[in-house]
């Protein structure tokens, strides 16, 4: 079973000329890191708000674990959802552990858990609960802010995350850091996340798989890796390309890249890679090493390989001209 | 300043019938301007003739008003209420639809977005952001009231306004200074109270 199925999804805004988004259909596992990437008016947000019914579909289907989400009650689908947008999101007149609390109190869950739940919550976001739990948003920064707004997303403990350029509207330092966080989280909790960026470095971090759209449709769905060396057409080559190579390898997990296989473990010495090493430090381990193919090592076993043949094809493919010649 | 040491009884009774006015008068209009003010926040085609309406009404004279209210209600406390609770209506709907209006609509979709009912919206987040500016008005409401409720006496319904009238049918300033006197503390009084709600209402803004 998917976690979010879309199937031939439209919608239609009244007098728009075209739909924002247009037949749409792809799944995302459950588990999985999935960023809608493209410009603005490509109607990647609005095929993140379809999944919590914030808007309607014109026609199509989604279906949430399994369930079409027009069955049951709208607040009851949202409840079960998370839901983080930028940092204005966070309610300005509660506390922190008032905001953390909301869905739980919809929820009825006894005061003593919300308390329990909400001190939980801060830990792991990294913020002290007796240090913060009695502030306002006011009273935080914009990276603090964003922290409470996950924390307040997580704090009914919902498989499915939503997120809408929640970093959007903090400064590139602090963006940095909160997407390492995101990612060191996701590897403890496994949540289901759909998360919208215009921010191509962003969905290539982040991304276990990318979602790249453009007028309404999807152009290509793939890892950000295969998105890099394959890319499906000029505009996606366009959008992901990046005049600094290095750079952008940095951005992308070696998890993401390399081909699953479970070889006999390496000698102690011998060079290898973890999954969460970007490509560019597989790079300088080739370029160091002189190897062609490298064994990708999570705790004690071999999970995959990934070959510098793959990297030098992105490399390549980014010297040769990118221009089709186009019919008068 | 004798009458109000000599008399502190007369006085007194005056101000709890004056104070009951007041409060009985606020609470009409308070049950009556949230539900329009809630109602023309959500409908900006209600504007015109709603607001319009009640300011319309608002720059009335207050005597004026009540002289209309006589005819068909008599005299007597029920067009004194009527009038005080018609007067007030412009000032708590416009700052109820202004502190309404002026939620951020990202909060709003927060709030959707979370799964609150579009009452638990309203109760739970809305209501409360707005909180500062509808005290604000409920303030000058409150106010306005207190000092317009003085008009009561001349059609029999009671008050400080009593203290007004005879002191000048009698020519007697000592009842008239009494009278103002302890309307003016209590409407400073009562506006400073108001005030410290109104901050505490809004203690999140500065953070």
């Amino acid at each position: 079973m998917k976690a979010i199925e879309f199937r031939g999804v439209s919608k239609q805004f009244e007098g728009a000329p075209r739909p924002a988004v247009d037949n749409v259909s792809l799944s995302v596992d459950g588990g999985e890191f999935v960023v809608l990437l493209g410009p603005s008016g490509c109607g990647k947000t609005t095929l993140l708000k379809m999944v919590n019914r914030l808007y309607e579909p014109t026609s199509g289907t989604i279906l949430v674990e399994g369930r079409d989400i027009r069955e049951g009650s709208v607040t009851d689908l949202r409840r079960g959802i998370g839901y983080v947008i930028q940092q204005t999101g966070l309610f300005p007149h509660m506390t922190v552990a008032q905001n953390i609390a909301v869905v739980p109190r919809l929820l009825k869950w006894p005061a003593a858990k919300i308390d329990e739940r909400v001190d939980t919550l801060l830990a792991l976001v990294g913020l002290p609960p007796q240090e913060y739990r009695a502030r306002y948003p006011a009273q935080l920064s914009g990276g603090q802010q964003q922290r409470v707004g996950l924390a307040r997303a997580l704090a009914a403990d919902p498989h499915i995350m939503l997120m809408d350029e929640p970093f959007g509207a903090i400064d590139a330092i602090t963006r940095t850091r909160l997407q390492g966080e995101l990612l060191d989280l996701q590897r403890q909790l496994h949540k289901t996340i759909l998360f919208v960026t215009h921010d191509v470095e962003e969905a290539l971090r982040l991304a276990d798989r990318i979602v790249i759209m453009r007028a309404g449709q999807v152009v290509q769905y793939d890892t950000p890796f295969n998105i890099l060396t394959q890319p499906a057409d000029d505009f996606v080559r366009d959008l992901v390309d990046a005049h600094d190579i290095l750079r952008q390898l940095s951005q992308v997990r070696v998890a993401t890249a390399m081909t699953p296989a479970a070889d006999p473990l390496p000698p102690d010495d011998a060079p290898l890679l973890h999954p969460d090493d970007d490509l560019r430090e597989a790079l300088s381990l080739f370029l160091r090493t002189g190897a062609n193919s490298l064994p990708v090592v999570d705790g004690d076993r071999v999970v995959g390989r990934v070959e510098l043949a793959s990297i030098r094809a992105r490399a390549e493919d980014n010297r040769t001209p990118t221009a089709s010649p186009k019919m008068p | 300043m004798t009458y109000l040491t000599r008399y502190p009884d007369r006085v007194l009774e005056l101000l709890r019938q004056h104070l009951v006015i007041t409060a009985i008068a606020l609470g009409i209009a308070l049950l009556l301007a949230f539900p329009l003010g809630i109602l023309v926040a959500r409908r900006r085609s209600l504007d015109v003739p709603v607001v319009g309406v009640l300011g319309v009404i608002y720059t009335i004279p207050s005597l004026a008003l009540l002289a209309f209210l006589i005819q068909p209600f008599g005299l007597g406390l029920r067009p004194l209420l009527l009038a005080l609770v018609l007067y007030v209506q412009f000032v708590l709907v416009r700052n109820i639809v202004v502190g309404l209006r002026g939620v951020d609509p990202a909060i709003l979709e927060a709030a959707r977005g979370m799964g609150l009912s579009s009452m638990q919206s309203l109760a739970q987040v809305e209501l409360p952001l707005a909180a500062p500016i509808i005290l604000a008005g409920v303030r000058l409401a409150t106010v306005t009231i207190l000092g317009l409720a003085t008009i009561g006496a001349w059609i029999a319904a009671g008050g400080l306004g009593v203290l007004f009238n005879e002191g000048i049918a009698q020519d007697n300033p000592d009842k008239i200074q009494a009278g103002a006197l302890v309307i003016a503390v209590l409407a400073i009084g009562l506006n400073q109270v108001l005030l410290w709600v109104e901050r505490w209402a809004g203690r999140w803004r500065t953070g």
